[in-house]
């Protein structure tokens, strides 16, 4: 599974996807070239104010002459202003580049996964999804614009500094500098290190978070079991680990500045030394020794901030390699040129070119394994004729969602072909037939936002008239009156505010709404109140009306309407034929039926 | 209300004290001492290197003396700089004791606030837990604490700081000049006030963009989740449409907070260095004066750069401290709630003797009694069979059994004792019940039986596995029992959780058993094969069964059938079907199936 694989951080630079990733940075050339300047200009400024202050003490302090002190006054207060600019400009422009970075990514990201097959988020969690197209995302946008910014001040602050040192003294500057290569040595190595035990504590703090989530949702069983104790000392266990390495990490970073600042020092204290005697022996001026100090001092800063970057670099870099593996993961199930070509793709369809569909379907010959090796049909062949009505029956893992699966091309057949109106259905695009295929599924899922949305989301052009016409016809539009903004009631995310029976009624009412000539309907079997079982049953059989359908059904009222029945056990058809015939073959499916019978007439009488 | 809540820090934050003196002396320490070094600075420039009188204190200057004087320190200047980087070292050292210990306080209460909310939670009643809300609970328990640990570990130490440093510069820069003093400060109080009013006022724009980033992420989730419905209504297109407003709503929000800070540290930077420029202008035109000396004026730009920070956040900080006041409150109203009664020091009577309800009434919400009037008895060792409709009380009753709740009014025994006088942790041991919807915890299947009896043996494990019909199912796992249940691991199917959590309380080997409709979601072979193991093993423990099979029910020595609360029939099988009533209709059914079967089969 990809989500095992998972690497938070990765040691050697990976030119190829640092290639890949210009791409998408391109666009911000310009942006990026001002901030570049923005920040050169910035890092410059840095430098000049101790040359500033230097000027201001060797020419008005020294001499005592203040004739020109509100010339210089002024030309320092054009600078403040100049680099107030300065930073607004680069937080401006740093800020629009991960903005605009991350957004285009996402918009990638997004219509990747659009485009991707069901068998990669059969392998892929939705939480894993979530975190690439999220935090991953977020952090190499931020990672790219604002190392740009450290690198670059750092970067001019540090050689700036350098020449301006160099130039007034070179021999100072070498002697103030001493320290420097092995402060550089250590920054590496703390924030490395100072990285990764952060890492590790939001590891485990995301474990207690989980911990939190079971204690709470498990203390029923807790209660019942006497755990309390026992939960609390594991529970206990987590904390102290929490704190052991929130303390190592905290530690380590309180180590390491402490390390930078007396290094530091030495360098100040080795320009005060060799300064100060370079004074006494009048080889250099009172001024030049103030402003070697203030760049020794103003050196440690920017080291800081390259060490850092180096370190988060490696995180940006998995991040990266997460993010870029999932856009550049190619779908399974493709449409090939030509059939782009006529059908146009998911984003673009040619509807022009679109054949009218009539809902014949064939499987001929159809093995499917997910798994190589693992056959889960073998040889299927099935004939339906348009307006035939089809009742998948057997146990969890015969097969039945898989023929369903191929009938949607979700999945492609590894053997065999499956004809819909007497053509392969890879010579017609994806789109084309999903559009054709009405998919009911047994846990209605709901977008956020109004019933009317969701029921709409069958037939985006659809009419007010034409949406309340659909809910009609399943039932629903009584409930979706009594509720307090009707049809433009909120559904909650993922139609929390809603039962269960609701859900399913306004998923009808969606299917119903887009028309579709073939119908998969994924019966549930929840138990339900029957008054709501009612009306859903009043509904499927609204939505089955004069369309081809597919049902993987769970009530007998549903199984015995249909026009034929499937009985599948390991991925073979074991018995075929209407309710009347299989009853009377007395074989798998009239166990099947009596024993359900029985649980059915069980239940509707302690129901009452 | 308010001082409450920091009360409650106060409480906590026990054992942890003496750190976060010792971390508040450091930072004491560092701040005063890391004014230091520009003084060496001044001193050396001033008056060693250049020809100023000393102006230090005496102390400084009877060190300056002993160390030789001014002639000797300016042929050996490397002292000056050793006393710099010594300075430095100790800076460093406070610096770092600072660090670990307030790490080590604000983490350690942190850590006792965990502790305590998981252990309130745990122990609150059954009752609570009915009605929790998950999600609410969870974002006290991780995000308030976050906040709270955020401010414990660095906003109060950063305070601190700020006001130490404050006052510490105050006092050095007064001593060296008071007019300079007033130039270095002007602006100060300003750039504090600034500071504290933006991020007040920013918080509403933080928090729209926050809101946008979840509108984002809920139609991704909801994209992914429902792929399937998206993909069979062909609707890609829409979504990429949908995403997209999102994702530009959410990236509009963000250059619009972008701009506002950039705009704040642009202005705040021009005020600061605005500030660094007085203090050098006026300070150059007072040491050409000769009123201040070029040392003073060095040490002056040194502190101000010292300040200047400090000062921005600490309005940040104060601004953030509602958050935190709000955070403590939240965390205080669970902890808060009234913890469940155990009855510590109640009976331990033996519990496999007779058990009996008389006119038993019992409520969840005042005035709307779910069992009205039960009254049954039970021999020790007897199997008893509970039938009636949702919401008819029967889950009700036997929850009861296990101290769950507490009846209103009544009595029940247990082997002649009241219930509610017995110790109920002992009580829950003897009383073992298997809930309709279990949950399983996300450790191993082997952890997972042996919850409740940690030095269970495999041999006991398997046992209880087999009984509960699932050992063979789980021998079929990759990894046996030793694979994960749940998210990270496997997902079981809802009949094979029901076993598991079957056979979790079968090994406690208890005197009273409950299952509340604790096999719905097995089929009905599986079900008589449990039963029957059951019956075998479990000889003499008294036994309670909720179902909705007939067949099941049936075998009972005693089935009592409820309705609206009370009990409406009670007996044996052959009573019961000698009855009129809900009992006889069902079983009815069974030897009905044969013909309505035939029926059915010639009106298809």
């Amino acid at each position: 599974m990809s989500a095992l694989k998972e690497q938070e951080y990765s040691k050697s630079i990976d030119f190829g996807l640092w290639k890949d990733l210009f791409k998408y940075i391109k666009p911000y050339r310009n942006r990026i070239i001002a901030l570049i300047v923005v920040m050169m200009g910035s890092g410059g400024i840095d430098v000049i104010f101790p040359l500033m202050n230097r000027y201001a003490i060797d020419n008005f302090i020294v001499t005592g002459r203040l004739d020109k002190l509100w010339v210089f006054a002024g030309i320092y207060a054009g600078l403040v202003a100049l680099q107030a600019i300065n930073v607004y400009f680069f937080i401006y422009f740093a800020g629009r580049i991960e903005m605009s970075l991350s957004y285009d990514i996402r918009k990638a990201g997004f219509k990747r996964l659009q485009e991707l097959s069901f068998s990669y988020y059969d392998k892929t969690s939705v939480g894993w999804l979530m975190a690439r197209m999220t935090s991953d995302v977020e952090r190499l946008g931020a990672t790219i614009a604002w190392s740009l910014v450290d690198l670059t001040w750092g970067g001019t602050a540090m050689v700036g500094g350098l020449i301006a040192m160099l130039y007034m003294n070179w021999k100072l500057a070498l002697i103030s500098l001493a320290v420097v290569p092995f402060l550089g040595v250590i920054s590496i190595y703390f924030q490395k290190r100072i990285l990764g035990s952060y890492r590790i504590v939001r590891r485990t703090n995301s474990r207690i978070t989980g911990a939190f989530n079971e204690g709470i949702m498990g203390a029923k069983t807790t209660k019942t079991l006497v755990r309390e104790e026992e939960n609390l000392k594991e529970f206990k266990a987590l904390t102290g680990e929490m704190h052991t390495s929130s303390v190592r990490a905290a530690v380590f970073s309180s180590i390491y500045f402490p390390i930078v600042i007396a290094m530091g020092s030495i360098g100040t204290a080795l320009a005060l030394w060799f300064g100060g005697r370079g004074v006494l022996l009048q080889t250099i001026g009172f001024g030049t020794l103030s402003a070697f100090i203030s760049y020794v001092t103003q050196f440690f800063g920017p080291i800081n901030e390259l060490a850092r970057i180096i370190a988060e670099f490696q995180n940006a870099q998995a991040s990266a390699e997460r993010v870029m593996a999932m856009i550049n993961t190619e779908p399974d199930i493709v449409d090939r040129p030509e059939v782009i070509e006529k059908y146009g793709t998911e984003f673009e369809p040619r509807h022009d070119n679109w054949e009218e569909i009539k809902g014949d379907i064939t499987f001929k010959d159809v093995s499917f394994s997910y798994k190589e090796g693992e056959e889960v049909l073998e040889n299927f062949s099935l004939d339906v004729k348009r307006g035939e009505s089809i009742a998948l029956v057997g146990e969890t893992g015969s097969g039945k969602s898989t023929i369903v699966n191929l009938l949607c091309r979700f999945y492609e057949p590894v053997e065999g072909l499956i004809l819909i109106d007497g053509v392969d259905y890879r010579e017609r695009s994806q789109l084309w037939l999903q559009s054709n295929i009405g998919y009911v599924l047994q846990s209605p899922h709901l977008f956020s936002g109004t019933i009317r949305d969701n029921i709409r989301y069958g037939r985006l052009d659809a009419t007010d008239e034409e949406v309340i016409e659909a809910a009609k016809l399943v039932n629903a539009h009584d409930f979706i009156m009594k509720m307090e903004d009707g049809y433009d009631s909120e559904v909650g995310e993922g139609g929390s505010m809603l039962s269960t029976g609701e859900k399913q009624l306004i998923s009808f009412a969606r299917a119903i709404l887009a028309d579709p000539r073939i119908l998969v309907l994924d019966e549930a079997t929840s138990s339900i109140d029957t008054e709501t079982e009612q009306m859903i049953q009043y509904a499927i059989n609204k939505l089955l009306e004069g369309r081809t359908s597919f049902i993987i059904a769970h009530r007998l009222s549903t199984i015995r309407s249909a026009d034929r029945i499937l009985v599948i056990k390991d991925g073979q058809m074991i018995e075929e034929g209407n309710h009347r015939e299989l009853m009377k073959q007395g074989g798998y499916y009239y166990r099947l039926y009596t024993n359900q019978f029985r649980e059915e007439q069980e239940l509707s009488i302690l129901k009452v | 209300m308010e001082d409450k809540n920091w009360g409650y820090l106060w409480k906590v934050s026990k054992g942890n004290r003496m750190l976060y003196v010792g971390a508040i002396i450091s930072m004491a320490l560092t701040a005063v001492l890391s004014l230091l070094p520009p003084l060496v600075i001044s001193i050396t420039v001033d008056s060693i290197i250049g020809d100023e009188p000393f102006t230090a204190s005496p102390i400084v200057v009877s060190m300056i003396h002993r160390l030789g004087g001014k002639s000797v320190l300016a042929q050996n200047l490397w002292i000056c700089g050793l006393a710099l980087v010594i300075l430095n070292i100790f800076i460093g050292l406070f610096n770092f004791t600072r660090g670990k210990w307030s790490a080590q306080a604000a983490e350690g209460i942190a850590r006792n606030i965990r502790n305590n909310l998981y252990d309130h939670l745990q122990r609150l009643p059954y009752d609570e837990h009915v009605k929790a809300e998950t999600g609410d609970l969870i974002q006290r328990c991780t995000s308030d604490v976050e906040t709270t640990r955020r401010f414990l570990a660095m906003q109060l130490v950063e305070m601190g700081r700020a006001i130490v440093l404050l006052a510490a510069s105050l006092y050095f820069m007064l001593s060296l000049s008071v007019k300079m003093t007033f130039v270095s400060i002007a602006v100060i109080p300003i750039i504090f006030l600034f500071s504290f009013i933006f991020f007040s006022k920013i918080k509403k724009a933080f928090k729209e963009a926050d809101e946008a980033e979840g509108r984002l992420s809920t139609v991704l989730q909801e994209n992914l989740t429902g792929i399937r419905v998206v993909r069979a209504f062909g609707r890609q297109a829409y979504e990429a449409r949908k995403f997209d407003e999102k994702n530009t709503e959410y990236t509009n929000l963000w250059y619009r907070l972008n701009t506002i800070m950039a705009l704040y540290w642009s202005s705040s930077d021009l005020l600061a260095m605005g500030q660094i420029g007085a203090v050098l202008v006026l300070g150059v035109y007072w040491a050409a004066l000769g009123e201040i000396t070029l040392g003073t004026l060095m040490a002056f730009m040194s502190y101000e750069w010292m300040l200047l920070w400090p000062v921005r956040q600490l309005g940040r900080i104060l601004s953030d401290m509602g958050r935190t006041q709000v955070s403590l409150g939240r965390i205080k109203e669970i902890l808060e709630k009234p913890l469940e009664d155990m009855n510590e020091d109640g009976l331990t009577p033996p519990m496999d003797g007779d058990i009996e309800f008389r006119n038993v009434y019992f409520e969840y919400e005042q005035g709307k009694p779910v069992l009205k009037d039960v009254s049954f008895k039970v021999k020790g060792g007897q199997t008893v069979a509970i039938l009636g409709s949702t919401g008819s009380g029967k889950s009700s009753l036997v929850h009861l059994l296990q101290g769950l709740y507490d009846y209103n009014k009544g009595s029940v025994t247990i082997g002649g004792v009241e219930l509610r006088d017995i110790d109920k942790r002992y009580l829950r041991r003897q009383v073992g019940i298997v809930l309709q919807e279990p949950f399983l915890f996300s450790k191993t299947i082997k952890e997972n039986i042996a919850l409740a009896k940690l030095d269970a043996s495999d041999k006991e494990i398997y046992k209880a596995a087999s009984i509960a019909a699932v050992h063979d199912v789980i021998k079929e796992f990759e990894r046996g029992y030793d694979t994960t249940v749940g998210e990270r691991g496997v997902t079981l199917s809802g009949g094979q959780k029901q076993r598991v959590a079957m056979a979790r309380t079968l090994i406690l080997d208890s005197s009273i058993l409950i299952f509340d409709d604790s096999l719905s979601a097995v089929d009905t072979e599986t079900d008589n094969a449990i039963r029957q193991a059951l019956s075998e093993h479990s000889k003499g423990v008294t036994t309670f069964i909720i179902s909705h099979r007939i067949t099941t029910i049936s075998q009972a020595d005693i089935i009592l059938v409820m309705e609206d609360g009370r009990i409406v029939q009670s007996g044996t099988h052959e009573e019961l079907l000698s009855q009129e009533g809900m009992y006889r209709r069902i079983w009815s059914i069974q030897n009905a199936l044969e013909e309505e079967l035939e029926k059915n089969l010639a009106l298809s």
